[in-house]
């Protein structure tokens, strides 16, 4: 064997047993370096993206042209279109966008943005990823069982749910209730580091209002994940004992309730979202400030104002069930809660349209992605409000709208921030500059065509298609040729859409290995992780920073320069 | 291969960040024991009829895990006071003691389950037991998770290695035993 | 590590064996209460000393006393939590039977699979959930 020569590595004072160089297996795959392990989870969840895309394809395939063959997949079967649904979901969610928002941005950035070497706890890092990964397996394995995936819907309401006869796939409805109750167990530990390195391990004169947004908004949501999860673990083993003992809990002919298990979900169901709609907040403001060189409009009031809306977000879950068959007087507390937790969302984007105003706008890449997501996120929320009026919610419960709806404000949260921060931190990343025009064609052949797909939506969905139905060609008054072609106008959209995302995969793999060398600090930017190199050393920093001051400090007036890193003494 | 990092040792809160991090776990584990119990309590409520199921729980049984546990418990803060005297090898003795408690409670768990079922007292026979099996399964699954985590703190304790863990894993199971002392009533004397 | 660095440690340890034997005494009563069959006295003896006994154990054993105020706030939000979530299902799930309705399952549910009966006729329509 050829002699190895010791890589002199950034010796750190607490010692990381002097690693010398390291083997491919301890580099890549047994890390516990908080930014390969960010690097695992959002390859993972990026890979998983292709997964659910293609799903979704298909299914948009069988909408346009509903029995025929779809190429690449075939004819869809009424039992493999739920499949598809159901796992469209569940992976965007759970293997998309929560790893790499969460897991994947919280993991890179947290340490280097608080001013550390690594996370407090890097094998219980390591062992999270590992969890998940097997998470991954579970759920992906599952849709080649006999009976094919999971038919139940992401929602997984029993007795469907728990009833082999009625789902038809009894095996991997056993499974995904695993996967998904792994993918918790990762997500819960991974949430035990962020938040104690982000409240613990800050560089010394870093006070809590001196950290950058994004890492307070992935705290604050891993925090609601914590606190919502709990009773849909205890849900979803009910569940499975359901399905595989012969239990009752969700059995009303056996003294349980069907609605037991809706409330479980949803009381974590929507938290959920601000869980993912945080980091994506985060990422937008972090993203924001550096384009336009101005400091963020209401830095505090948007950390209180979040923190209220984590607790409100508790209060409204029963809006996903008004037509259910809860108790009606309920419908009416979670109206109001539900229009009542529109406003300091609102206020929040107007905070951020606020930073905008004034400021030296640049519009590269990434500040194309975070303008972008305001608008689209705009227009989620605002038809958010017709479906959590509980009288008007009867006429859209489970229409298309709903789709529409949280599409609007999944895709500029799962995509669009995180392309927005892909392109930001790439070169943080991995040491190298994406291609700007590349960059910017993606863009627009990634926004324009969503809304191309989603506006036909909200219109089939107002005019009364019902979800989770794989051939309306078997109801008259929706099989007709003026909503087929909106279903159509949808499909073609959305493989316009799927075909741009190429040009960024292959703008980012390309880059990876040939783009140009990044210095340091290519954006100008106050917040730590760009003092260091580009891509940071093991350990972060040979000598580690001290701050003087929060991460917004741009166009500070008297001063040469337009931005103020944290780190640069008085 | 300990994983030392400079973010370990700082404290900005003042909290240990060991320590931070334990409570921040017996936050997520009290919503997944509340969800439960919630939802058996709520049950319970409504269905005074399930109290003729709930009769047939042993509550000896059941008080005498609960001294089990709670003498654990004392085991295990005595642990931790050895440990903060820098005493690993009496903390180590202590903690396996803690273990053999929770061992106890397995071990008269498995026989009383035995006795039921084989009674004819299945998790699928009523709406009381299925809630009874799962609080209780999923309580014991935390026990015996403790009981392995403090396996591994005990051998590194013996060699007066990482002390601080004495005190965390006793805190965990602190709790665990919490929850029993709210089980015991719930399972064994509502009737 | 060693077993220093805590920023707060209690000033001197309690007497852990004597909290133990009160607990004790404590689990007797609850266990001695059923048998006075006064329902009021058996929910005192059994869930009002389960608290009394989560508290000492709490603050005796977890030392959660001494424990810096973020810590009790964690906690006391996260039992409301709870509350909150008793509040919220509680009026759909805790009844079958209310003043002006009552629950059935709505449809006839079909046996489970490998029965001889399976796959046959499917529940008539109505969602009924």
């Amino acid at each position: 064997m050829a002699t190895h020569a010791h890589v002199a590595h950034p010796a750190e004072a607490a010692g990381h047993g002097g690693h010398g160089k390291q083997s491919f297996f301890h580099k890549y795959l047994w890390s516990t370096d908080h930014k390969m392990i960010g690097f695992q989870y959002m390859f993972t969840g990026m890979t998983m993206a292709l997964v659910g895309a293609f799903m979704a394809y298909v299914f948009r395939m069988q909408m346009a042209y509903p029995g025929h063959p779809v190429p690449g997949f075939g004819v869809v079967s009424p039992g493999e279109y739920n499949a598809l649904v159901t796992n469209h979901g569940t992976i965007m969610i759970f293997w998309v966008a929560m790893p790499v928002l969460i897991a994947g941005f919280g993991n890179f950035l947290i340490p280097l943005m608080v001013g550390c070497d690594d996370m407090v706890f890097p094998r219980i890092n390591r062992l999270s990823y590992q969890i998940f990964l097997l998470s991954t397996v579970v759920i992906l394995a599952s849709q080649f069982v006999q009976g094919g995936g999971f038919g139940g819907a992401w929602t997984a309401y029993p007795p469907l749910s728990a009833g082999g006869q009625y789902n038809l796939t009894k095996i991997s409805a056993t499974m995904w209730v695993i996967a998904v109750a792994l993918e918790f167990v990762a997500f819960l530990l991974g949430g035990i580091n962020f938040i104690t390195t982000a409240m613990n391990s800050r560089a010394p004169g870093m006070k809590a209002f001196d950290v950058p947004l994004v890492v307070w908004m992935i705290v604050i949501a891993s925090i609601l994940f914590m606190a919502s999860v709990g009773p849909l673990i205890a849900g979803a083993v009910m569940l499975l004992f359901d399905q595989l003992l012969g239990t009752g809990f969700y059995n009303p002919a056996r003294g349980g309730d069907p609605i037991l298990w809706q409330h479980l979900f949803w009381f974590f169901g929507h938290p959920e979202v601000y869980v993912v709609l945080l980091p994506a907040m985060g990422i937008v403001a972090d993203v924001m400030t550096v384009f336009s060189r101005k400091k963020l409009f209401g830095y505090r009031t948007i950390i209180y104002t979040v923190v209220g809306t984590g607790v409100l977000s508790f209060f409204v879950w029963a809006h996903h069930q008004f037509i259910a068959g809860i108790d009606p007087r309920m419908a009416n507390v979670f109206t109001v809660t539900t229009v009542v937790i529109s406003i300091p969302i609102g206020e929040m984007l107007f905070l951020y349209i606020a930073t905008l105003y004034g400021g030296s706008i640049r519009l590269a890449t990434p500040m194309l992605w975070a303008l972008a997501f305001i608008a689209e996120f705009l227009i989620g929320g605002v038809t958010g409000i017709y479906l959590g009026s509980s009288g008007a919610d009867i006429y859209f419960h489970d229409t298309y709208f709903v789709v529409a709806h949280f599409h609007y404000t999944f895709v500029p949260i799962a995509v669009l921030a995180v392309f927005a921060g892909i392109t930001m931190w790439f070169p943080k990343m991995f040491g190298r500059m994406m291609n700007e025009k590349l960059g910017k064609i993606h863009f627009w052949g990634t926004v324009i065509p969503f809304n191309l797909i989603f506006i036909p939506l909200f219109f089939l969905g107002a005019a009364g298609d019902h979800r989770r139905i794989f051939d309306y060609s078997h109801f008259p008054d929706l099989a007709r040729p003026e909503l087929q072609a909106l279903r159509i106008l949808a499909t073609i959209s959305l493989l316009v859409m799927l075909s741009f995302q190429f040009v960024f995969l292959y703008n980012f793999i390309n880059s990876l290995f040939r783009g140009p060398r990044a210095v340091k600090n290519p954006w100008r930017s106050n917040t730590l992780e760009w003092t260091t190199d580009s891509p940071p050393p093991h350990g972060n920093w040979t000598k580690m920073p001290n701050v003087y001051r929060g991460p917004y400090e741009y166009s500070v007036p008297g001063r040469a320069q337009d931005f103020w890193p944290q780190d640069e003494p008085a | 291969m300990s994983a030392h990092t400079i973010a370990t040792t700082r404290s900005a809160t003042g909290i240990p960040t060991g320590r931070l991090a334990i409570w921040w776990v017996l936050v997520s584990e009290i919503v997944i024991f509340g969800g439960v119990l919630v939802s058996y309590i709520m049950h319970r409520l409504g269905h005074p009829e399930w109290g003729h199921q709930a009769a047939h729980t042993n509550l000896w049984i059941g008080a005498f895990n609960t001294l089990v546990l709670l003498t654990s418990s004392l085991s295990a803060v005595l642990a931790h006071k050895a440990a903060e005297a820098g005493n690993g090898p009496r903390a180590a003795r202590l903690l396996f003691a803690t273990v053999g408690g929770g061992a106890t409670f397995l071990t008269v768990k498995g026989f009383e389950w035995t006795e039921e079922i084989t009674h004819g007292m299945t998790i699928q026979s009523g709406g009381f037991w299925s809630y009874y099996y799962t609080a209780a399964g999923i309580h014991a699954t935390h026990v015996l998770a403790g009981m392995i985590i403090m396996v591994f703190v005990a051998m590194a304790a013996l060699k007066n290695q990482a002390l601080h863990r004495v005190e965390l894993v006793g805190i965990y199971w602190h709790f665990v035993d919490i929850v029993w002392i709210f089980l015991f009533p719930l399972l064994y004397i509502a009737k | 590590m060693s077993a220093h660095g805590h920023a707060a440690a209690h000033p001197a340890h309690r007497n852990y064996v004597k909290i133990w034997a009160i607990l004790v005494v404590l689990l007797v009563i609850s266990v001695a209460g059923p048998f006075l069959h006064i329902r009021v006295i058996t929910l005192i003896t059994a869930f009002g000393i389960a608290l009394v006994k989560a508290y000492m154990v709490a603050k005796n054993f977890m030392h959660l006393d001494v424990e810096k105020p973020i810590i009790h706030w964690l906690l006391a939000v996260i039992l409301l939590l709870m509350v909150l979530l008793f509040a919220g299902v509680a009026p759909d799930v805790m009844k079958d039977v209310g003043r002006h309705w009552k629950k059935d399952s709505g449809f006839h549910a079909l046996p489970p699979e490998g029965h001889p009966a399976a796959g046959g006729e499917h529940g008539d329509g109505a969602e009924g959930r």
